[in-house]
């Protein structure tokens, strides 16, 4: 599959050589197994694989590490936890729950943090490294998008990433019900509310979903056979295949001096990778159990069982949630009608479709961006966000949406904190849903045109030393600091695009695909800063000398 | 393994962008002819513990602190385990043996892992290696042979020339899961319609409002101005099933206004006793209990997506996402002065559905 | 801090060092003309250990409320556009909204927020003596009510049911309409939990006995207390706002720390 061309390739065999002579036992257990799995021809083909290095390559490892300790955790979480809504009355340790009613699923949760020695960190451990899950994944997301990592060949990995990160919310709602308290209930009563505005099919689907009426005995029992069998396993089979598809793929790099669209740099997986990420893993561990040792997370304690009568101020989603929530905050009054003789409740359906409209078009952006350049080749050299305005500035116009409905998730919280109105903040947030995006797209479109044009300048003038000099004519100038050659190719090697002209096809027609085509290529590429080659930098050091 | 030395010799812009220059198309992409030319890699930088035996000492020794710190974090946390037990009599006990337990295992874990990334950094090797990347797709002979063998397949098996096998196995295919629909059916309590569920509550006539959770019968004189008071139907606690299912549509609030401040239509003369006022807690939007009520606006407020309804005015909606009033349950006070429902609500409580009209 | 101090409470300040008096006593004054028509209401006030009514407290509660309340709540207690009238609030109410420095109010605003006290205790029981003299009402809690040694589980199951959707699940506080909020009850005393329930201060509704009664109420205070002396066996509980605070933590701290560390682990050694 790939060829290494590390020099140091035969000094290893040879080395193989002389341990199998050496006959250790070592070898021993290796020719046992290779004979038996075939696995030297496994570490011949990826033990030397080369993997660049950059921070924000780590980032899907964080989330991977994520997962990890959720399963570990989780496995523990599992040992003790009876999914049941049976009632039973508490007789645990937490003195303010002594004797209250609640389901064996509630009790069984307190007990893991009040009468197992270890399993409130354990408990803490598994929340906080799924809210880390989640956040990882975005953070990584948005690395993809912004450095265009999710070009040819690349486009179905970006696919299955999203459908992971669908999943991972699914997981992380399914996993926040289970212990059936106050606010994990009234999250549930809020979905049961959603799945009842769907036309035609909601009323069933809720009824079905909860086994007879809200909140019914069936739905901890049910969302738990979700939370640790079926999604779990999607989620693995998924991880697998995205892996598989970083090996074939080969990692993209950053452009610099050396490396090329047909060369892979930076370390070998044994040793120095497998002991960066080796390492990676622990200390991700590391901070979540720190975390799970300082900080309290999802105080069940204090919601107290689910009783379909109280709430709690501050009711919230976890955060992955939060841009759900929030676009139910966030729809205008009065958007529910009678007609035809049934209810059509659009304050829900219109947060649902708008976000199943947003969900989409994240998820197919790469065909989207392929069919608008045109361009068929494999890309493994990462755009820097600035040399790709137009997708920087929709990828902040997107941030800025689903930041907006986030924000809007806590609505009350930001009013009481910073001592404003609840309905000034709403509205605040709805103006900035609809027209920050707007902004972000425009401010972040002119900061990455001015960002290419500097460095424009850069390469022809060299950096502003901050040293002025008096030339011998009385004349002052600023000496600039030609760069070198290695920076420079940091700053000149992209890829430049000119928008599509419209073609009469093989029968002299224009079709309207083929307008909205090069409409959308206008869109992308008329504002463009072309890169600057050899003949203007020899013109430039020209005018100097 | 050092290969800075000979990489970038044939190195050109022009390859940094496509794999094979003449195979796929570039779409818009610009090829500059005359573009600057790929460096090639820059000198190796030595590190110091390259350089310095002192310092790849030094590194030496960090490494292996920490991983015995690491293994001293484990013995610590086994050692927190024994030493701060959970005692169900101090509630400070869990507290102490969640923070010692995984102080220890931090300790442990960042130790671990922060050692193995220092002794990769700093001790091994820090030459850069290359790979040769080669197109995702297969070679052309590859290819060949995959189609080849799908023909072969197709020819053995007569799958695209015995198209009435061919077809009725694709139906066949199709009409396999369908039973799963029907037997999720099952999901749901056979011979109840859900429909007819929503629309009734446990209230009607004659049943006393009772307080949450004790379900202590109220009198209208307990019932104060700027009282609000949290109502179940009186029996509710007694239900042997389906507890919870009742009180999530049966869970009143029960205030006491000004009569002068409340405004009621025609319709609804008889609901309300000498300013009392109960209505459905929940809320018309998605459902959260509709708890927050302000004495002095006479607003209650949803915390849940801050729905507003006006108790003056019908529990009409002022402010947020929800569209319908809160339903009004109509009272009265029976011959022992207790507080007793009219009838049930008059129209079904709590978030929309599809058969309500 | 006197420097915050308005001059009228400055004034009224002095006017308190003129005249000392025993808090018990003129919370049983308080008690006394609470009495009668109320009691037979209300089974919350503390046995009525009462001494003869001193007028001379009543007057000085008079004269401190004519310089300092007067201007909104008139020359009689009886209300203006600006103020509510206090006939009939009780001892009990003003003993809140005074003794938690609410009122006197500074300024207009969406409610009246807790401030620095502006009066010592024992002006704060003549403010509330006189007011208490006008009409019967609620009186000042006392005893055992406020001890914190009743049913836990109970007054945990009652709060969530009567004040978590306002005052939040670990009474850490939430939003109301317009502006208003529901305060943090952390670190609030046993009486002035107990005055808040029974006199329901500005957008809190009404707790009457009948509603919750006296020994329910104490099991709320028990709950209470019993939340501000054990902190969350978690470990630091983020202000107990839930998960707004939490996902701003992890994003914040967990991740943000995280990455600094994928700097480092990817940053060529020295």
């Amino acid at each position: 599959m790939s060829t290494s061309t590390t020099t140091s390739a035969p000094v290893a065999v040879t080395d193989k050589k002389e341990i199998e002579k050496s006959g250790g036992f070592t070898a021993a257990a290796a020719n046992y197994l290779d004979e038996r799995t075939s696995i030297s021809a496994a570490v011949k083909e990826l033990g030397r694989k080369i993997f660049p290095d950059h921070w924000s390559f780590l980032l899907g490892e964080v989330a991977l590490y994520s997962f990890v300790i959720i399963l570990i955790s989780g496995t523990f979480l599992t040992f003790f936890f009876q999914a049941s809504m049976a009632e039973v009355h508490y007789d645990g340790s937490y003195v303010p729950l002594k004797g209250v009613e609640m389901s064996v699923a509630m009790a069984s949760t307190l007990d893991i943090s009040f009468d197992v020695r270890g399993g409130l960190l354990m408990r803490q451990v598994h929340h906080w490294a799924a809210l880390l899950f989640v956040a990882a994944i975005g953070l990584h997301m948005l690395r993809i998008f912004f450095t265009g990592a999710f070009r040819k060949p690349r486009e179905l990995n970006w696919v299955i990433g999203f459908i992971l990160f669908i999943l991972a919310m699914a997981e992380g709602f399914t996993g926040y019900s289970l212990p059936d308290d106050l606010l994990s209930g009234n999250g549930l009563r809020i979905i049961d509310g959603m799945v009842k505005g769907m036309p035609v099919v909601g009323t069933w689907i809720s009824f079905l979903l909860f086994g007879g009426e809200f909140p019914g005995n069936d739905i901890v029992g049910r969302l738990y056979s979700l939370h640790i069998l079926l999604l779990p396993a999607i989620i693995v089979a998924l991880i697998a295949l995205h892996l598989l598809f970083v090996v074939v793929h080969k990692h993209t790099q950053y452009a610099g001096p050396g490396r090329t669209n047909q060369n892979a740099v930076g370390y070998p997986i044994l040793p120095v990778y497998a002991a960066k990420a080796g390492g990676f893993f622990f200390i991700v561990f590391g901070v979540v159990m720190l975390i799970a040792s300082l900080f309290t997370i999802n105080p069940i304690w204090n919601y107290g069982p689910y009783d379909p009568s109280p709430v709690s101020a501050g009711t919230q989603p976890d955060w992955y949630i939060g841009f759900a929530d929030g676009a139910l905050r966030l729809i205008p009054p009065g958007l529910e009608f009678v007609w035809l003789d049934r209810t059509w409740s659009f304050n829900i359906l219109i947060p649902l479709i708008v976000i199943g409209i947003f969900i989409v078009t994240v998820l197919i952006y790469p065909f989207i961006e392929a069919w608008i350049t045109g361009d068929k080749r494999e890309h493994h050299i990462l755009d820097r966000p600035r040399n790709a305005a137009t997708r920087t500035a929709i990828g902040a116009a997107g941030v800025t949406f689903y930041a907006g409905l986030w924000a809007a998730a806590s609505s009350d919280i930001i009013a009481t904190h910073f001592h404003l109105t609840m309905e000034g903040v709403i509205h605040t947030l709805q103006a900035i849903t609809i027209l920050g995006p707007f902004a972000a797209y425009f401010i972040a479109k002119r900061v990455c045109l001015a960002l290419q044009k500097k460095d424009r300048e850069i390469v022809l003038h060299g950096f502003e030393s901050g040293r002025i000099v008096r030339l011998p004519g009385g004349e002052y100038i600023e000496v600039h600091q030609p760069i070198d050659e290695y920076e420079r190719w940091r700053l000149v090697s992209y890829a430049d695009f000119k928008p599509l002209m419209i073609r009469p096809d093989a029968r002299g027609r224009i079709t309207a695909l083929q307008r909205l085509r090069s409409g959308l290529s206008r869109w992308f590429f008329e504002d463009r800063i072309i890169p600057v080659d050899q003949k203007e930098i020899d013109q430039a050091h020209g005018d100097h000398h | 393994m050092a290969n800075d030395d000979n990489g970038g010799k044939d190195l050109t812009a022009a390859d940094a962008h496509g794999a094979r220059p003449s195979e796929a198309s570039a779409g818009t992409a610009v090829v500059t002819r005359d573009a600057i030319g790929n460096p090639g890699f820059p000198p190796h930088r030595a590190r110091m513990t390259d350089s310095d035996p002192t310092a790849e000492r030094k590194a030496e020794r960090s490494v292996y602190t920490l991983f015995y710190l690491s293994v001293v974090g484990s013995v610590w946390a086994i050692a927190a385990y024994i030493i701060f037990p959970i005692d169900a009599a101090d509630p400070g006990s869990v507290r102490l043996n969640n923070l010692f337990i995984g102080l220890g295992l931090s300790l442990a874990l960042l130790a671990l892992g922060i050692g193995a990334v220092h002794w990769g950094k700093a001790l091994m090797s820090d030459h850069e290696g290359i790979d040769i990347r080669h197109p995702v797709r297969g070679t052309e002979e590859t290819r060949a042979r995959a189609v080849e063998i799908f023909q072969e397949a197709d020819q053995e098996s007569g799958f695209g020339r015995r198209t009435l096998i061919r077809n009725s196995l694709i139906g066949a295919l199709i009409a396999f899961p369908l039973p799963a629909v029907v037997l999720f059916r099952g999901l749901g309590p056979q011979d109840e319609d859900p429909v007819a569920l929503l629309e009734h509550t446990m209230w009607k006539k004659g049943t006393r409002l009772a307080i949450d959770p004790s379900g202590r019968p109220i009198k209208a004189s307990d019932v104060t101005l700027g009282s609000a008071f949290h109502v179940i139907p009186e029996g509710l606690q007694d239900l042997e099933h389906g507890k919870l299912e009742e009180k999530a549509k049966a869970a009143v609030l029960l205030m006491r206004l000004d009569p002068a401040d409340l405004i009621e239509a025609p319709d609804r003369k008889g609901w309300s006793y000498d300013g009392i006022v109960a209505y459905s807690k929940i809320c018309t939007h998605v459902g959260c209990p509709v708890a927050l009520y302000e004495q002095q606006t006479h607003h209650l407020l949803c915390p849940c997506h801050q729905s507003q309804f006006d108790v003056t005015n019908h529990c009409e909606v002022i402010f947020g996402p929800a569209k319908r009033p809160l339903p009004q349950l109509p009272i009265a006070v029976d011959s022992e002065g207790y507080l007793i429902a009219q009838s049930d609500f008059t129209e079904p409580v709590g978030p929309s559905y599809w058969e309500r009209h | 801090m006197p420097e915050n101090r308005t001059p009228t409470a400055a004034r009224g300040r002095k006017a308190g060092r003129r005249h000392p008096l025993a808090s018990i006593a003129l919370i049983a004054i308080g008690l006394l003309f609470t009495g009668g028509a109320y009691a037979a209401f209300s089974t919350s006030t503390a046995s009525a250990e009462t001494d003869m009514a001193s007028q001379q407290t009543i007057e000085e509660g008079k004269k401190l409320f004519a310089a300092n309340c007067a201007t909104c709540h008139g020359m009689g207690a009886e209300g203006s556009e600006d103020g509510p009238s206090l006939i009939g609030v009780g001892a009990a109410s003003v003993d809140f909204q005074v003794g938690t420095g609410r009122m006197p109010l500074q300024m207009q605003g969406p409610q009246a927020e807790q401030k620095p006290v502006q009066f010592t205790d024992e002006q704060t029981a003549a403010l509330a003596a006189w007011v208490a003299s006008l009409a019967p009402g609620p009186a000042i809690p006392e005893g055992e009510l406020l001890d914190g040694e009743g049913d836990t589980a109970n007054g945990a199951e009652l709060f969530r049911i009567n004040c978590a959707m306002c005052h939040n699940v670990a009474g850490a506080g939430g939003a109301l309409t317009e502006g208003k909020f529901a305060p943090s009850l952390s670190g609030v005393s046993a009486k002035h939990i107990y005055e808040a329930m029974v006199t329901g201060p500005q957008n809190m509704p009404v707790f009457n006995d009948m509603n919750i009664k006296p020994e329910d109420k104490r099991d709320v205070i028990t709950y209470l207390k019993y939340l501000d002396n054990n902190p969350s066996p978690g470990g630091i509980d983020l202000g107990s706002i839930g998960p707004v605070s939490e996902g701003l933590f992890l994003w914040i701290f967990g991740l943000g720390s995280i990455v600094a560390l994928t700097v480092w682990i990817t940053a060529k050694s020295n």
